[in-house]
């Protein structure tokens, strides 16, 4: 068998007739006409045809079925035997003029930027920290890693005790210093500054990371030769670490956006958005409404998740912009 | 002269990389030290800061309650990461060396699946999988769980399988091998790192969901281990020393991830953040 085929694709180049011109096999192999090429298409799309059916049946229909749930008045009657009526934008004018709706916006907005704020500036801080190789360094950056890689619900029940009224560490530590007990998860004043804190916790690693390999780049020879002109280490942070490492900020702060807009696992198990919507975001206002109450509304919910993909795309395509350019570059 | 100095802050480099250290981690130090300690110490005032009375009640009721919930999240993880394997590995092969026509389109396609929130597909698959009778099936989770992997699989696979010489492949087809063939036995052990990589990632990201699981599976029977631990906060019982020792045991493939695959780990966040 592997002997026939052998002789044939032999025998199929002889009879192709290309000038032997000592080219590699490569090249020969492309200008060997339109059939080659075309079953060469073929044997392409056979391997990549379970992973597009995959996404024609997992992304892409429940995607639209996300898309019709907030066009239709969906009752849980509608909902398990089909027949809900065509609503239109309905969903999307309950939803605009919720009383939730502009907390749950101002909320997503000061959670996000708190959180890539600061985790940006920990993670470069450390980054450039360690970059410096001294003994255990490596250990170290390794053992940074974790709280990125422990699930979710591990690290927000972990903080939740931590943040306890009555008897979490932190309060404890804050009756040290003398200052008195705060309400971390129960008063809404302080709700969303505890998961914001636990985010940015979570997130440090990442940005540690991608920053890190991004100071991996940058010559050494630059800072040796500024260090000889006598740059302080500051002079040489801002005028040739911060500059050549844009690149890499831009991409770790984009996919820090995209990431950080959808956080909801943090949120949920923290506070449920609460106490009275102090910590609600989009995500968890859209869990809310289709999962979260004993009678569900899919059709808003399905309306607010859909407001959110349109934020995060639209992020996204920026990030994956400027990613193509820099790669062009 | 500048040796000794330069020793001495390295020293102090490294003290500060330790306290360092010591501050990020303790959040997982605590969680273990209030997963040793007696119930009746849990509420009292100083907390004690190393389990010098400590007790592993709570890790028998890991044993007493949670052992079905760690054998349906070890399940869905491993059902995942084959599933992921089997799309993303031919997938990659495709897009590296085949140059399939419209391969950007659908690369473009999986960079941006890659951000549809959670919480939104989560929504689109209730729907779906409430006709088709999946909910709060096993199988569901593998499936829901599998999207959050099979972009990220697939950009591994195309960035590792990339590297392969094209010379090997040429020499596999001169001796008469087809493309199946070359993918299986040449390109497949030759991507063993990206095949560890993707399926580390793979495993620790469905061992973690808590999103699908609590919309698909809330009511079946075989529920994961974040479930499990749901249920334990929610049940108002506050009994936080065996939620916080169910909490160290579903931290174990991360922390087994971590001491063993260390350089797998930095490499799985740097792909596709990062060109190299």
């Amino acid at each position: 068998m592997d002997n026939t085929t052998q002789t044939v694709t032999r025998s199929a180049r002889g009879r192709g007739g290309a000038p032997d011109t000592g080219a590699p096999p490569s090249a020969r192999a492309q200008r060997r006409g339109p059939r080659k090429a075309r079953s060469s298409q073929w044997a392409a799309w056979a391997f990549l045809a379970p992973v597009t059916i995959y996404l024609a049946v997992f992304y892409a229909y429940p995607l639209y079925k996300n898309l019709d749930l907030s066009l239709r008045d969906y009752t849980v009657m509608s909902f398990v035997h089909g027949g809900a009526p065509f609503a239109g934008f309905g969903n999307y004018r309950t939803v605009l003029h919720d009383p939730t709706f502009s907390p749950a916006l101002l909320h997503t907005i000061v959670f996000t930027g708190a959180c890539l704020l600061f985790q940006y500036g920990i993670g470069l801080a450390l980054a450039v920290f360690f970059h410096q190789h001294f003994r255990l360094s490596a250990t170290m950056r390794a053992l940074f890693l974790v709280p990125w890689l422990l699930p979710l619900i591990v690290s927000a029940s972990t903080w939740s005790w931590m943040l306890n009224s009555d008897s979490g560490v932190v309060n404890y530590g804050l009756h040290l210093l003398g200052i008195a007990p705060v309400d971390w998860l129960t008063s809404p004043h302080w709700s969303l500054i505890s998961v914001i804190i636990a985010n940015i916790w979570i997130g440090i690693p990442f940005n540690l990371v991608l920053l890190y390999s991004g100071l991996q780049a940058i010559p050494q020879g630059l800072h040796e030769a500024a260090a000889l002109d006598g740059a302080s280490a500051w002079q040489r942070f801002r005028r040739i670490t911060f500059p050549l490492l844009r690149p890499v900020s831009a991409i770790t702060l984009l996919l820090g956006l995209v990431y950080t807009l959808k956080v909801f696992d943090i949120i949920w198990i923290m506070t449920k958005g609460g106490p009275v919507d102090s910590s609600t975001t989009f995500a968890t206002w859209s869990y809310r409404l289709g999962f979260g109450n004993l009678l569900p509304a899919f059709g808003p919910g399905a309306a607010v998740g859909n407001l959110l993909v349109v934020i995060a795309l639209v992020f996204g395509l920026v990030y994956i912009r400027t990613q193509r350019r820099q790669a062009a570059a | 002269m500048t040796r000794p100095r330069a020793g001495a802050r390295g020293r102090a480099k490294t003290a500060v990389g330790l306290l360092l250290t010591a501050v990020m981690l303790f959040p997982v130090y605590w969680m273990l030290n209030e997963s040793l300690t007696r119930d009746q110490d849990m509420r009292k005032s100083p907390p004690s800061f190393f389990p010098l009375h400590g007790t592993l009640e709570g890790y028998r009721a890991v044993i007493d309650q949670q052992l079905p919930y760690l054998l349906s999240s070890l399940l869905v993880g491993l059902g995942t990461v084959a599933l992921t394997l089997a799309l993303s590995a031919p997938a990659g092969y495709a897009l590296a060396k085949l140059r399939p026509r419209g391969a950007g389109a659908l690369s473009f396609v999986l960079l941006v699946a890659q951000m549809i929130p959670g919480i939104i597909m989560a929504m689109g698959f209730y729907a779906v999988f409430l006709r088709a009778g999946m909910l709060n099936t096993l199988a569901g989770l593998v499936i829901a769980d599998s999207t959050i992997a099979v972009p990220f699989g697939v950009l591994v696979f195309t960035a590792f399988m990339a590297g392969i010489p094209d010379e090997l492949m040429q020499a596999a087809k001169t001796d008469g091998a087809g493309s199946l063939r070359t993918f299986w036995s040449i390109v497949l052990p030759l991507s063993r790192n990206a095949i560890v990589t993707v399926s580390l990632f793979t495993f620790l990201w469905a061992w973690s969901d808590f999103v699908f699981a609590s919309t698909l599976d809330s009511g079946g029977t075989r529920q994961p281990i974040t479930l499990g631990i749901y249920h334990y906060i929610g049940n108002n019982n506050q009994q936080w020393n065996a939620i916080l020792a169910t909490a160290v045991v579903a931290s174990v493939p991360a922390t087994v991830l971590l001491i063993v695959a260390q350089r797998y780990v930095a490499a799985g966040v740097t792909t596709g953040a990062v060109k190299d």
